[in-house]
């Protein structure tokens, strides 16, 4: 289990980086945190000529805020999502995803960036970009472009970006002071990949549920979005009847992914059970400090 | 293709240069070049956290890190960090509590644990199995770990 031959470069800045993706193109990746990575590495499912390290590249583990969008940096550590209060307050879904992703070792390493540029349809950062409304900045040599969360993930393992390019960016809308968010997965030990899990965004006033964005990840190829299942708990929220709908919808609006983890028709019943809690959790009916907790 | 690159860190407070293979693991290095075998290789791919050792003052899975990435870096392994001191605590608690049988896990989780207590000085029992779960231990069924580790923490029943 050791890494294939390889070359190693260290990239100072984006510009670097991006050249040497520009001039080896397929056969060079990006190694960040590393920690998926390096064990794709270890089990020759990866075999890049070229690593371009970019982990030390300045100015690219900030938290900026202005003009009512967050800006987050591709290299913030997963270990800042728990404990940062600067992005428990500018990106409370990934605060509330953190301590759910991986171990603290881990955590110590992976970054921001890592996570959604891998694509992972069972991890839980994709899906709070999604349910965030994300937007994806990307860099080459060309020049830049900004990808929707709703059109990055293509698949498993399989994102927007193209070898040439970078994640230099995420941006999102900055919280509102009546947005409540939720994170809640059911996954068979601490730290593992959820077999169901939800990420969600609302505003909430007066237990009334508006502008309710669900992100599902661990049940398909990639993380999907419910605007059915959304739609019906906004129109109702808190109601048991409208819960069973929108669990229905589910069963419409995404084609769940069975494996050996988990069969199709569990992580279609675990998926109910995952929204209902986040729905609990927007609405603060349930025990607000259990938020985001695996259950 | 296969090339080497320099790096100069500080392993266990003192000065090391090498030329070390692109392809090569912090863990390899650290065991087959400075003999510094405390740090043990189990699954070689993240997932058991017998390779933990600290850089730049977290504790990190050597075997996911490359060792041409040190460079510049403040690397201690559980030779460095048990010869300090600074680990004495939890290795008397983990003695006594008979945290350890074959001993193969023992070196990541205290350096594991040593972040734990250092980050939360007080930790709930949930909160020593949550810090813990990235470490496996296939003797001792965790229980006498966890004891342990709150025994350290002064928050144990002992």
């Amino acid at each position: 289990m050791k890494p294939p031959p390889l070359d190693y470069r260290r990239a100072g800045t984006v510009e670097e980086a991006v050249a040497l993706l520009a001039e080896h193109g397929d056969d060079a990746r990006l190694i960040a945190g590393g920690q998926s990575l390096m064990p794709l590495l270890a089990m020759r499912l990866a075999a890049p000529e070229l690593l371009v390290d970019i982990d030390r590249i300045d100015g690219l583990d900030s938290v900026a805020e202005s003009d009512g969008r967050v800006t987050l940096g591709p290299l913030i550590r997963h270990c800042r999502m728990v404990g940062d209060p600067a992005i428990a307050r500018a990106a409370p879904l990934f605060a509330r995803a953190g301590p759910l992703v991986a171990h603290p070792g881990i955590r110590n390493r992976g970054t921001l960036g890592g996570a959604l540029a891998l694509g992972d349809p069972a991890a839980e950062f994709p899906a709070c970009a999604l349910a965030a409304g994300a937007v994806m900045h990307l860099a080459s040599s060309g020049g830049r472009r900004s990808v929707p969360a709703e059109a990055f993930f293509h698949g498993p393992m399989e994102t927007a970006i193209a070898p040439e390019e970078m994640l230099v960016a995420v941006e999102l809308p900055a919280p509102r002071p009546e947005d409540r968010f939720a994170v809640r997965e059911v996954a068979r030990r601490h730290g593992d990949y959820a077999l169901a899990g939800v990420a969600a965004r609302a505003r909430v006033a007066g237990g009334r549920l508006s502008d309710l964005r669900l992100a599902f990840f661990g049940v398909a190829d990639r993380p999907v979005p419910a605007p059915a299942a959304a739609a019906i708990l906004v129109a109702a929220p808190g109601d048991p009847e409208a819960l069973r709908a929108a669990g229905e919808a589910l069963a419409e609006e995404i084609d769940f992914a069975g494996g050996a983890q988990a069969s199709a028709a569990l992580r279609r019943h675990l998926a109910r059970v995952v929204l209902a809690r986040a729905v609990a959790d927007l609405l603060d009916a349930g025990p607000g400090e259990a938020a985001g907790r695996a259950a | 293709m296969t090339g080497t690159v320099a790096v100069t860190a500080t392993i266990n407070g003192r000065s090391v240069r090498a030329e070390v293979p692109a392809r090569l693991t912090l863990a390899d290095f650290l065991r087959e070049r400075l003999a510094l075998t405390g740090t043990h290789l189990g699954c070689e791919h993240g997932v058991c956290g017998a390779c933990t050792v600290v850089v730049d003052g977290r504790a990190v899975r050597a075997c996911l890190m490359l060792a041409a990435r040190i460079d510049g870096a403040v690397v201690e392994t559980i030779e460095g960090a048990s010869d300090s001191g600074r680990l004495a605590a939890l290795q008397d608690a983990f003695r006594t509590r008979g945290a350890l049988q074959c001993g193969f896990c023992t070196a990541g989780l205290l350096l594991t644990a040593a972040e734990l207590l250092a980050e939360d000085p007080a930790p709930t029992r949930e909160a020593v199995r949550a810090g813990l779960s990235g470490n496996y231990c296939r003797c001792t069924g965790y229980e006498a770990i966890v004891d342990a580790v709150l025994a350290a923490a002064g928050t144990g029943d002992g």
